[in-house]
């Protein structure tokens, strides 16, 4: 429930510029879509957020991300408390090989819960909330890996839920699954708009057009355009912007 | 135009290439049945529980296979902590680079060291300068050293071998690298490790030359009774018996058998390391 307020942020992988001056701020709650061409840079700004550029190196980053006035990249900054607020969830799905329980548990563990009614509360509650707990509430105890791509993909959201984040990151979550797979995590993020920010990268205009409440348009490392989804849509203040959406580009 | 069809070539060259495999195998079967040929007359139950006896002469290997198995021990010890955090420190913490590069030259190039070497570096080392003395202790420590550069070359596939998504998932949680390291990495890596440990071994169980320097006695009539005392191992034992006794040197089938027993060790060992990564490979798959 938080906002971001990005700030003049300029990324390059070693000398190669992949963000230039981004500026924007995405309001509390709702639906946030990144939209653009491969290699616009999207991935690159929603993996600036929860700071998972830092695992790359000779990535270099200026400018500054602010969650409730609080600099991201500020002198004392502890990068786990910072994922720890920001929950992510991948391209393809990335469960651990490990059972479902321990697929939820294993975050809360690490940040110090020990207790066992409390991580079984957890691990309901968390998938409950990405509607996958009628489905697996017999084989916690089951390998992850026995669940379909779309089941596996709603564990990797449920993991993400289970350390209670204010900001969810979605990286084109429905790019490796079926249509009504990709369905049911939109109806997901219907839900939890209402409870969580929630930022989604996605190549699927439709998709951002679907679910979405705002919509950022980055082109060539740049954002060209955010407003509102209808009026980016309909009324596209920049030529650049109405070229991608009706299909001209990209 | 060749004087063969293609149909032709094509059985001939696969004839040839089945011969080639023929030979690796029958390399193998025969060195087996030779040793179980020759060593027949001696392989009963009390030749491994009995001791040698007259000067290598008559008896069991008891106290050689005891020696060989406390070497075992100690290049377990040694090498698989040493080898596991090297390879990942190396494979997780190192900074791509030239330093990188300098690394794994000196890795690869360690591996190829020969093992007599290793057995001065041993003399030189831990019998010399830091005052072992000949020992169980120095010898293990020496086919330690000969292990690592196989356990970290092992440990460093399987650490590469874990996918990055799960790695990005765990630091995504809020995890920190060795939390991520420690819970996903190893675990996963940990039955390519093994195997790769338990092939060291297997090649530290058989080298002959560093125990011979650092502290393998010729013959002993007690068992090793501490790390510092001297030892016997059966490599060593073979070499023993095969030129310094008569009946040795007239194919005794004492040495036979201990070398048929030091072949049942290692490739007991070796099928025990592909059946451990046979399990875990359909655990872990990707």
């Amino acid at each position: 429930m938080s906002s971001i307020v990005v700030n003049d942020l300029n990324i390059w992988f070693d000398d190669k510029q992949a963000l230039r001056d981004i500026s924007m701020t995405i309001p509390e709650k709702g639906i946030t879509a990144i939209i653009g061409p491969s290699g616009c840079g999207k991935s690159t700004f929603i993996r600036s957020i929860n700071r998972m550029n830092d695992l790359i190196p000779n990535c270099w980053i200026k400018g500054k991300v602010m969650v409730d006035g609080k600099d991201l990249y500020g002198p004392d900054v502890d990068v786990t408390e910072v994922r720890k607020r920001i929950g992510m969830v991948f391209q393809r799905p990335n469960p651990f090989p490990k059972s479902i329980y321990e697929n939820i548990a294993y975050a809360p563990r690490i940040h110090g819960i020990k207790d066992r009614k409390q991580l079984n509360e957890i691990v309901e509650r968390s998938l409950r909330r990405a509607a996958l707990w009628d489905e697996v509430k017999d084989r916690l105890d089951r390998s992850a890996y026995e669940l379909s791509g779309g089941q596996q993909q709603r564990l990797c959201i449920a993991r993400a839920l289970a350390i209670e984040p204010d900001i969810i990151l979605f990286d084109e979550p429905c790019s490796a699954l079926d249509p009504i797979a990709t369905a049911r995590i939109e109806d997901l993020l219907s839900d939890l708009k209402n409870e969580y920010t929630v930022v989604i990268v996605t190549h699927n205009m439709q998709q951002a057009a679907r679910v979405a409440d705002r919509t950022a348009f980055f082109y060539m490392g740049e954002l060209v355009e955010f407003d509102d989804t209808s009026k980016l849509f309909e009324r596209p203040d920049n030529e650049l912007t109405e070229k991608y959406i009706t299909g001209r580009m990209g | 135009m060749s004087i063969f069809s293609r149909n032709a070539r094509e059985r001939i060259y696969f004839t040839m290439f089945r011969l080639c495999g023929g030979l690796v195998v029958l390399t193998l079967l025969m060195i087996v049945s030779y040793m179980i040929a020759g060593s027949l007359p001696v392989l009963d139950l009390s030749f491994l529980t009995e001791p040698p006896r007259g000067a290598n002469t008559r008896g069991g290997i008891l106290t050689p296979m005891i020696g060989t198995i406390h070497l075992m021990a100690i290049v377990f010890v040694f090498a698989v902590p040493v080898g596991v955090l090297t390879s990942v420190y190396l494979s997780e913490y190192q900074r791509k680079g030239w330093t990188s590069w300098f690394w794994n030259m000196i890795i690869s190039n360690l591996a190829g060291v020969p093992s007599i070497v290793y057995g001065l570096l041993g003399l030189a080392l831990f019998v010399g300068f830091i005052g072992l003395g000949r020992s169980l202790l120095a010898s293990g420590l020496t086919l330690g050293i000969l292990a690592l550069p196989i356990v970290i070359s092992a440990s460093r596939e399987a650490i590469a071998a874990v996918p990055r998504s799960v790695r990005e998932a765990s630091i995504a949680l809020g995890a920190t690298k060795w939390q991520t390291i420690w819970h996903h990495v190893l675990p996963y890596a940990l039955p390519g490790i093994l195997t790769g440990v338990i092939l060291a071994m297997s090649r530290a169980a058989g080298e002959t030359a560093p125990i011979l320097l650092t502290g393998a006695a010729f013959y002993m009539s007690s068992m090793p009774d501490s790390l510092f005392s001297q030892f016997m191992a059966l490599p060593y034992h073979i070499y023993a018996v095969a030129t310094q006794t008569m009946a040795g040197m007239n194919g005794s089938p004492m040495v036979y058998g201990s070398a048929l027993v030091l072949l049942a060790l290692v490739i007991g060992m070796n099928l025990f390391a592909i059946i451990v990564r046979k399990r875990y490979q359909e655990r872990y798959r990707w």
